[in-house]
């Protein structure tokens, strides 16, 4: 497991993906900070931290798109699955690589807020707050991306369809303001990635979303699991 | 060392594999055998836990591959159709990246030279492998089988694509892997087999259809009774004459040009008809102007085992029908 977790770092930082991913995540997350702080003169971190959100619908699908798609193509995966390693530990391996680029790019980016210290008193618990909340939302979305990949050969059609899919999961709970049933608004808000997220932005560490957040990370690890499992008795 | 277990494997109603059993001991050198679609490929996935068959068992060394999979998995080196090589890697960082998955515990740097020697890839080794030519991403490929020395070999039409001088190398390899490991080798190259193999496993259709030495196959085609004759004299007379002499099990004119007729004929088992053959002709003053034996080939023989469900006609290649 660990030398799949090292050569999947590696593949990272050979291959231009992981520079790319790592600039644009940087430089998008520097800008959209300089505007919504710096130049509003405010300290209020509820606009970056969102904008932020929305971003990883198209940032994290760049992680994870080729990263079991590129293995079934170049068909590598036969050595990943006739070795000594469980389809869990193959999965969780891929899935912890792709989760530790992330990561560090989370903490570079974290840096931001030493220039709105200096001139500010933000609120510290707000912050750490939403970054762990940002931290754990992408966890899910890679575990998501990570899922899509194993079902297609083509790294486009994979990050095609997690954007997709990670848009409509952000968005269901907006759509379900306008929908009458309460019943079925309550259902698309606790589906909703977003409205979850909501609370971190106030400044509520909510533990049920923390659960809601690992368990979409285990269900998406699991079913990828699961699609190997299955196309071995296929 | 290997035993496999009324392997079955559908895809939907089309059946890959039905029933197959076979054991292959310690030390074999086994050719896997079969046109396109057999099931070769197949099998060999499930062999290695690629796969997985819908019924029966497979045992490697003891461990099954089902139910303890990493053990099982520890005992086999595989080289699939297409090579599994990461082209983004130098080819001494791929063979330790396989190492390190493999979870060797032999000295690392020592283990990896040792390979590289063996396949003859040293010279490569800080190259990456997207910058290698087929030939030598195949001996990676074999290298990345070799990593942690498991007994038992198993690949999958390692010639294919390769250029003539290629092809003697990894047969030479092959060969030279087989006097220490047990290898199973699938092909539809039937010379290959004969290069390599003691054993021959012949699949068609998700059937095996023959299980033997290759010796008896080889004996079957180095005692071919077919001849090519080529008499100057009347075709229809010569021919009468030809079934008129005893051993002669068949004659058959082929071509008649400028007064020389050609006939391919076949002699029953344990006679040897060139001597009469020889006399009769001259008696007649028909002058024999060449009679060469026919090898039946390999090709010959395979095609008969797979259309007849395996066994080896007692005649090699008599064809029922007489003109």
């Amino acid at each position: 497991m660990l030398a799949i977790y090292k050569r999947e770092m590696r593949a990272y930082f050979t291959t231009p993906i992981g520079y790319v991913f790592a600039a644009i995540f940087l430089a998008f997350s520097a800008a959209v900070f300089t505007y919504t702080t710096l130049y509003a003169l405010s300290s209020d971190t509820t606009d970056y931290f969102t904008i932020m959100l929305f971003s990883f619908i198209i940032l994290l699908p760049l992680l994870t798109m080729k990263t079991l798609s590129e293995e079934r193509k170049m068909k590598t995966e036969q050595l990943l699955l006739t070795s000594p390693v469980s389809l869990t530990g193959m999965v969780c391996a891929k899935f912890l690589a792709a989760f530790t680029v992330f990561f560090g790019c989370m903490l570079l980016t974290s840096l931001n807020f030493i220039i709105l210290y200096t001139h500010s008193e933000p609120n510290t618990a707000i912050i750490l707050g939403n970054l762990a909340a940002l931290i754990l939302v992408g966890m899910a979305f890679l575990s998501i991306g990570l899922f899509v990949s194993s079902l297609t050969e083509s790294q486009l059609a994979a990050s095609v369809i997690t954007v997709a899919i990670l848009l409509v999961l952000l968005v269901i709970g907006f759509a379900g303001n306008l929908i009458g049933a309460p019943w079925l608004r309550f259902l698309l808000s606790g589906l909703s990635v977003f409205s979850r997220f909501q609370n971190f932005t106030n400044g509520v560490f909510d533990i049920a979303a923390l659960v809601y957040y690992v368990s979409l990370t285990a269900v998406f690890l699991f079913l990828t699991v699961r699609v190997y499992d299955r196309r071995r008795f296929a | 060392m290997i035993q496999v277990e009324h392997l079955t494997k559908s895809y939907g109603s089309h059946y890959a594999l039905s029933d197959v059993s076979f054991a292959i001991k310690e030390g074999e050198v086994v050719g896997f055998l079969g046109p396109n679609g057999a099931g070769k490929s197949t099998t060999m996935n499930i062999l290695t836990g690629c796969l997985s068959s819908n019924s029966g068992t497979v045992r490697v060394n003891g461990a099954d591959i089902l139910k303890d999979p990493a053990e099982a998995k520890r005992q086999i080196g595989y080289l699939p159709e297409q090579p599994p090589l990461y082209t983004d890697m130098t080819v001494e960082e791929y063979l330790g990246f396989v190492y390190d998955l493999k979870r060797c515990t032999l000295p690392k740097k020592e283990h990896i030279t040792e390979i590289c020697e063996t396949v003859r890839i040293a010279d490569v080794r800080r190259r990456l492998i997207r910058n290698l030519s087929k030939g030598y991403r195949q001996r990676v490929g074999i290298a990345q089988a070799l990593v942690g020395n498991p007994p038992v070999l198993i690949f999958d039409e390692p010639t294919v694509g390769l250029d003539p001088k290629q092809i003697i190398e990894v047969r030479n390899l092959l060969r030279t892997l087989g006097k220490t490991h047990t290898v199973i080798l699938s092909t539809h190259i039937l010379p290959e087999v004969q290069a390599i193999c003691d054993r021959l496993l012949i699949i068609s259709e998700g059937h095996i259809v023959a299980d033997k030495p290759t010796e008896e196959l080889t004996r079957v085609i180095r005692d071919s009774r077919r001849y090519r004759l080529k008499v100057a004299g009347p075709q229809k007379e010569v021919l009468g004459l030809l079934r008129g002499i005893p051993g002669i099990l068949r004659a058959e004119a082929q071509a008649e040009r400028d007064g020389e007729s050609s006939f391919t004929i076949e002699s029953a088992a344990g006679t040897d008809v060139r001597g009469p053959l020889f006399f009769a002709l001259a008696e007649r003053g028909w002058p024999v102007y060449g009679l060469e034996a026919v090898h039946t080939d390999l090709e010959d023989v395979f095609l008969q085992l797979v259309e007849h469900g395996g066994e080896l006609p007692a005649e090699p290649a008599a064809k029922p029908r007489r003109k």
